[in-house]
């Protein structure tokens, strides 16, 4: 599918359908010689991800959450070629040609996944040249997309993966913008170049934003919006002529490509997922109807400090909420932030998710599940262990679109590991071993698996334990 | 809120009114970095601790509070933090941590800023922080003023301690501010000192460069009675405040930040400066902090480093509640194969009796040792560990309310559909 893509590009523009492709390549070389009816590569920097080679391995005696909200105690997790394979329960023969790791008193869990990272994109250090976060010159800016802002030498992932267990994170746009760009999803494993770290065949992200910042930042230079009324007035106006570029596209007309209208073109025919900060429960509700209004769904509201007022709007509507623990009062939209946010979402039935925003709060995030959990059991919310972990693994993956490929323990998928040292949900739990597609990437007792990224190499403290 | 807080203030004895109190059967954590003592009885008698231990007897009268099963600790001392500075952060009007277009900075108190009616207050003591270091920052200088030791409890009587000591920003920030760079900072500083000295002889000139009142603050400074927190990160930069104590010997330096402190542990150990450290920064997140790692503390304090753990920059308006959070990320540290951690009764005491005993308060909060006030906390577990919760809070012998606005928002919206009116009406 992807090279025919790219050998159809050409002057005319079509969100091509895989069948509109097949027809392309069906009617040959006649009609590829005069009208071309040519598709928009829809994956111009396309992937170069490899997974590394792994040994097949069995790790044995572990308690085992699977991501999808069941454990398995004196477990076995079995993985080769990258896969899971099973895992095992009672005795069992142990195949020949593994490796094999007694993981005694550990726990294994699929590897974290953040939907909500800036790592690469405002890497350490924090400096002005590095601060490639927001296009903050218009506050309408779907055309740009994340992944030509990050730098994969970032050391934020190296934290990530050796503290935090995260084998998947998606990197957004900032917000100070209503339509702040695509998004990109990465495997946690360092490439020299951000199409080695993009995960295979992951649906991009449009990111977009409700709430104080837009308004503050286009308000402040004089510019719509200046106020959340103004928010959404730009939004609808921007949907309109979303909804009249596709409109075109689906007639087979001829229109001059537009980086804006076809990434939100993408979103309307539900390619791309819709990632929207927005903290408070009535700008959800508003955004929500705008969704219905042009036809989209938004996959989940980020921060969502308040979707614990709302939690049977957002389960009615499929929605996921991408939550902190505990961080609130920062600014005024967040000064509703409760502690059992995560728990009353997750309750109501809706798609509850631990995310950090935070290089720091990354390296945490199953700690802050496990206060989240602990906040709702102390109001009477009962959620077992192994069901809190799917806020951190199958749940981010459904948010992320690649629930097919990753986010659990189960036969067949991509096999991101991790082999905690102790109850992960504790705060006295490190990882001992992460792998990502079945090749180990960190391991604790070996300081050559501690990833240096370029920017730490010759500097204090190059492959310190961190 | 406040109607509230009010009510609850009228409620709430002096610490001369608070009832003698005996707090039996629990795991008692003194604080002081010794062992938990498991069926330890604490008694408060006028607001202080008279006594803690095993077999301790309970004096006549006295209200017994059962707390087996639990753990009783000294409330949590936040090492280093804003807390009451700021009503929403981002809400300038209610935010007093810098003053950037005062006229004075040495002079500045931060005591009248500190806000008990701010939610911050009620939030974290609801998650067992009892008393904090609060400090102004450096606004229209390198010097921050004056901070306080204060508590956080449900009255108005917020300050336990003013003009405790100074701040002053080094490092990066601190350049900036000089003029652009170290040099300047540290000339602004030697002169900053040499003109306290002249004001304590009546001395000012007509060149001066501080204003006279920061000048007289700042011989305070100068003579030791007032430390000096002073904020630097690299470790070339900690070598240099080591060479101002040798300078100004009567200086009481504290060196806050410190995230290359491990780098000069031996030097910082051999000089007796102390640190109040942050304690999880592991990113270069700028070129003062490209050595950091979590086990920055624990080689610290293997090296003889007087350290506590304080949270400069990191949401420290708002979240001395995580300093149990780290504190236990330090102990986790000691699982990890070539890090260095803290045991788990030194990672307690660095949030509690170490801040305490660093910034010259020791006798009187951070632990449960005989005489120091009465701040207590019940614990449904162990307190460093994220699952656990806060059962009970007395501040100088006074039980406080756990409620705040986040409870009762929790409250109305346990079940978020309204029942049969609307939720402004379900209180």
């Amino acid at each position: 599918m992807r090279k025919l893509l790219l050998a159809s590009v050409a002057f005319g523009v079509a969100f091509a359908t895989p069948t509109a492709a097949k027809k392309d390549k069906d009617e040959d070389k006649p009609a590829a010689a005069t009208t071309v009816k040519a598709a928009v590569n829809k994956d111009p920097y396309p992937s170069t991800y490899k997974a590394y080679p792994g040994s097949p391995t069995i790790i044995r005696n572990v308690t085992v959450y699977d991501g999808e909200g069941a454990r398995f105690d004196n477990a076995a997790v079995l993985f080769r070629d990258g896969k899971i394979e099973k895992i095992e329960t009672g005795k069992f023969e142990i195949p020949s040609g593994y490796v094999e790791i007694d993981g005694t008193g550990k726990w294994v869990t699929p590897g974290i996944i953040d939907v909500h990272s800036h790592l690469g994109d405002y890497p350490s250090p924090g400096v002005d040249a590095h601060s490639d976060g927001n296009e903050m010159t218009g506050a309408v800016r779907p055309e740009v997309w994340a992944e030509h802002s990050v730098w994969p030498q970032d050391p934020g992932f190296s934290r990530a993966l050796a503290n935090g267990g995260v084998t998947t994170l998606q990197i957004l746009p900032g917000s100070a913008n209503l339509f702040g760009g695509r998004s990109v999803t990465v495997k946690n494993v360092y490439a020299r170049t951000v199409q080695g770290m993009k995960f295979p065949q992951a649906p991009y992200g449009l990111k977009m934003a409700c709430g104080e910042n837009p308004k503050r930042v286009y308000g402040g230079k004089g510019q719509m919006p200046g106020t959340r009324m103004g928010n959404m007035a730009v939004n609808r106006a921007t949907w309109i002529r979303a909804a009249d570029y596709k409109r075109k596209l689906d007639k087979g007309d001829a229109v001059t490509r537009d980086l804006q209208m076809e990434t939100l073109a993408g979103v309307l025919s539900g390619e791309i997922l819709v990632h929207n900060h927005c903290y408070r429960a009535d700008e959800m509700a508003q955004v929500i109807d705008m969704s219905k209004e042009f036809g989209y769904k938004v996959s989940t509201f980020h921060h969502a400090v308040e979707a614990y007022k709302i939690a049977d709007l957002l389960k009615d509507n499929g929605i996921c909420s991408a939550m902190w623990s505990d961080w609130w009062g920062f600014k005024m939209e967040s000064y509703d932030a409760i502690n059992e946010n995560i728990p009353l979402v997750h309750r109501a039935g809706a798609c509850a998710i631990v995310h950090s925003d935070d290089p720091n709060g990354i390296q945490r995030l199953n700690q802050e599940a496990a206060k989240a959990l602990a906040d709702g059991r102390r109001m009477g919310i009962q959620v077992a262990d192994e069901v809190a972990w799917t806020w951190l693994a199958i749940n981010p993956a459904k948010a992320l679109g690649i629930a097919d490929k990753t986010g659990s323990l189960k036969q067949g998928k991509m096999a991101d590991v991790v082999l905690w040292n102790g109850n992960p949900l504790s705060v006295y739990a490190r990882p001992d071993k992460v792998w990502v597609d079945g090749a180990l990437m960190y391991d604790a007792q070996d300081a050559k698996k501690r990833p240096v990224s370029d920017f730490e190499l010759g500097q204090p403290g190059e492959g310190d334990v961190k | 809120m406040k109607p509230l807080l009010l009510a609850c203030a009228a409620l709430m004895s002096t610490p001369a009114m608070a009832q003698t109190v005996a707090i039996t059967g629990g795991r008692l954590v003194v604080g002081d970095g010794s062992d938990p003592i498991d069926n330890g009885t604490v008694v408060i008698t006028n607001g202080r601790v008279t006594a803690a231990g095993k077999g301790v007897a309970i004096p006549a009268g006295a209200q017994t509070i059962d707390a087996k099963g639990k753990w009783v600790t000294p409330g949590i001392v936040a090492g280093f933090s804003r807390l009451g500075l700021a009503g929403v952060d981002a809400v300038d009007a209610s935010n007093d941590t810098a003053a950037r277009g005062a006229a004075f900075t040495a002079a500045l108190d931060i005591a009248p800023s500190v806000n008990p009616d701010v939610a911050a207050i009620a939030v974290n003591r609801a998650a067992g922080v009892t008393r904090a270091i609060v400090s102004p920052d450096a606004g229209n200088g390198i010097f921050g003023g004056q901070g306080a030791l204060i508590d956080t409890g449900a009255d108005f009587d917020a300050v336990t301690r003013a003009r405790l000591f100074q701040f002053v920003e080094f490092g990066e920030a601190g350049a900036q501010k000089a003029g652009g760079s170290r040099s300047a900072l540290i000339a602004g500083f030697r002169n900053a000192l040499t003109e306290a000295r002249e004001a304590q002889a009546g001395v000012y000139r007509e060149d001066a460069q501080l204003k006279r009142a920061d000048a007289q603050a700042l011989g305070a400074v100068l003579s030791g009675q007032q430390k000096l927190l002073v904020h630097v990160e690299s470790a070339p930069d900690i070598l240099g405040v080591l060479a101002l104590k040798r300078e100004f010997p009567t200086v009481q330096f504290v060196i806050v930040g410190a995230s290359e402190g491990w780098r000069v542990a031996r030097q910082m150990a051999s000089a007796g400066v102390p640190v109040i450290a942050s304690a999880l920064n592991d990113l270069p997140g700028s070129f003062e902090q490209i050595g950091a790692t979590q086990s920055n503390i624990g080689r610290m304090k293997a090296a003889g480093v007087n350290v506590a753990i304080g949270m400069i920059d990191d949401n420290d308006t708002r979240q001395a509640q995580q300093s149990t959070q780290y504190a236990g990320n330090l102990v986790a540290l000691t699982k990890v194969p070539g890090a260095t951690g803290l045991n788990w009764n030194d990672a307690f005491a660095a949030i509690t009796s170490k801040p305490a005993q660093i910034m010259g308060v020791g006798g009187d909060v951070g632990s449960l040792a005989a005489g120091r006030r009465g701040d207590v906390v019940i614990w449904d577990g162990d307190p460093l560990e994220v699952t656990s919760g806060v059962e009970a809070v007395w501040i100088d012998g006074v039980r406080q309310p756990l409620t705040n606005r986040q409870t009762r928002l929790r409250d109305r919206y346990a079940t978020p559909q309204e029942q049969g009116k609307p939720k402004a009406y379900d209180r």
